[in-house]
């Protein structure tokens, strides 16, 4: 029997209005596998990291995160929306770091890590402040946990988003850019830290401009272009020898 | 050079502010002149600031606009969740609330209640039966008319405020697995409070004045308890001043806890250091000189004309 993937998608299509952002991606992410999606802008790679936990609907096509489908169930044979409920619950299984970190800013660095596990899950409260500060020493941040997020830098800042997006606990991780939004010398810590979780065995899923990253770090990577997946593989059929001229003319695009 | 450590600096003058500031104060010796020396009767304004029906109209006054504005912020709350909701019935609730209640004057709203009796002569509230009369007392009918107004302008207030918290926020939150509601109480409306405050003080000061408007259907305020006197003893100037002190004073108290509550809920998302008002004045108006540090002269910088 083989294992049920971490992520599989079957024909995702998503659109709106008339405007077809996803028109039918088929990926498969295993337990552990650290995958980048590069591609231009708009070619649809965070819209549907954004399905993958359901901040967006999907119109078409099946994405099941670990066997399970996303936003659905099943009962007596036949498929429901999740209610509200079920959903909060599925999300806590996927974790996202955003853009542009999106720090709770009246929370202290402290207070964002805890108030998922604490408040979501109901976790007991001693061991998630010391799995919090065990986090925070990972990122690099520990001395920072009484800090409010206005107070550090961008890559801090993206580093306590990541501890916060960890404390959960997740299966799967979504990294939307998380890289974009940073100065130059600032980009080089988050992917160190993001470099360090792909080596420990996260499954992670990135969107990233970042192709020195991609050769790196990723298992898988997957080039998107105006809403399908032009090519996937491993770095090194797909940055060092692209096949497609999308890819190429992209990749001759981007600093390396 | 006197000492290669320090400069001294001569700050900019700002000579219209000193003249601006003598034609305000030459104003002002005009009014108070006019006033002390007009026909009013200052030891009556002294003698009846305390008294005790004055005092029971203050304390009216303070008790009906806290509790209007309790039931409007929750209204307000409540209301504006159900405006920004996906559901097209809370949603259109929502909107007729506000609606009518924004679009008919408070002093006649506070009519409507009034004499509600007029419409329904008895009530049946299950735990309670009887005439309409017994219960729409003044101070009902008051705390509803404003309570229930107020909460209409409180709606609009805390949805701008939920909307101008990033959309980012919402979805950082949602990805961790909260549900909605965890995410507008947790998330969104801590952060709305900056921008909400500001305007709800203004709003409570509104509502601390307007329950004035109470006075017509015979609740006993503080400009009703000025009138109560004036109506008797004609000192009609005495009293309206006597009520005007207790309004100034009441909205200057609130207007000092105001500015802590907007220190408290913007924790987090600045680190300018407050300078006390008093200290600031000293400093713009009076200051001659400013000395800055600067690193010993070098030497190669030096220039000697």
């Amino acid at each position: 029997m083989t294992p049920v993937p971490m992520l599989l998608a079957e024909g995702v299509r998503k659109s709106y209005g008339d405007n077809e952002v996803l028109c039918g991606i088929d990926l498969e992410v295993t337990s552990g596998e650290v995958m980048c999606l590069l591609g231009p802008s708009g070619s649809g790679k965070s819209t549907f990291l954004r399905c993958i936990n359901r901040l967006e609907r999907v119109d078409g096509g099946r994405l099941y995160v670990d066997g399970e489908r996303v936003g659905l169930h099943r009962h007596k044979g036949k498929l429901h929306e999740m209610t509200d409920r079920q959903l909060c619950h599925f999300r806590t299984q996927t974790a996202m770091v955003f853009q542009h970190f999106n720090l709770f800013p009246h929370m202290t660095v402290l207070g964002n890590v805890l108030v998922g596990p604490l408040k979501v899950k109901k976790e007991p409260k001693a061991e998630v402040v010391a799995r919090a500060h065990e986090l925070l020493e990972r990122v690099g941040l520990a001395e920072k946990a009484t800090a409010y997020p206005r107070q550090l830098s961008g890559g801090q800042q993206q580093r306590v988003a990541i501890a916060r997006a960890l404390a959960m606990r997740p299966k799967l991780m979504l990294f939307d850019e998380p890289t974009s939004a940073l100065d130059p010398e600032l980009v080089g810590e988050v992917l160190a830290v993001m470099k360090d979780l792909g080596d420990s065995g996260m499954t992670m899923v990135v969107v990233t401009h970042e192709v020195g990253f991609a050769r790196e770090a990723a298992d898988t990577v997957v080039f998107m272009d105006a809403g399908v997946v032009v090519e996937a593989g491993s770095p090194d059929q797909v940055l060092a020898n692209p096949k497609h001229e999308r890819t190429q003319t992209f990749l001759s695009k981007v600093p390396i | 050079m006197t000492d290669a450590t320090t400069e001294r600096i001569i700050p900019l003058r700002h000579w219209g502010r000193w003249i601006s500031a003598a034609i305000v104060l030459a104003l002002l010796a005009l009014l108070v002149r006019a006033f002390a020396t007009g026909d009013i009767d200052w030891a009556v304004v002294g003698q009846y600031f305390t008294k005790s029906a004055i005092l029971k109209g203050l304390s009216n006054t303070l008790i009906i606009s806290v509790l209007a504005m309790a039931l409007g912020i929750v209204l307000g709350v409540v209301f504006a969740v159900m405006r920004m909701s996906q559901n097209p019935v809370t949603n259109a609730v929502a909107g007729l609330y506000i609606w009518f209640f924004r679009g008919t004057p408070v002093l006649l709203q506070l009519l409507l209640w009034f004499n509600l009796a007029l419409v329904f002569p008895t009530v049946n509230l299950l735990f309670w039966q009887g005439d309409m009369v017994d219960l729409m007392t003044p101070f009902l009918a008051a705390l509803l008319g404003l309570g229930i107004n107020e909460g209409a302008y409180m709606t609009e207030i805390v949805r701008s405020g939920i909307l101008s918290v990033d959309r980012g926020q919402t979805e950082a939150a949602l990805s961790i697995g909260m549900s909605h509601t965890a995410v507008m109480g947790r998330v969104v409306l801590p952060q709305a409070l900056r921008v909400i405050i500001p305007t709800m003080g203004n709003e409570y000061i509104g509502l601390l004045k307007n329950s004035s408007m109470a006075a017509v259907i015979a609740f006993p305020e503080l400009l009703r308890a000025s009138q109560a006197i004036y109506f008797v003893n004609y000192k009609v100037m005495e009293l309206l001043i006597v009520a005007a002190g207790w309004y100034l004073i009441v909205v200057s108290i609130f207007t000092v806890g105001q500015m802590y509550l907007e220190r408290y809920v913007g924790r987090g998302q600045s680190h300018i250091t407050h300078v006390p008002w008093d200290r600031r004045f000293l400093r713009t108006m009076f200051r001659t000189h400013e000395v800055m540090p600067t690193p010993p002269a070098d030497e190669e910088e030096e220039e000697q004309p």
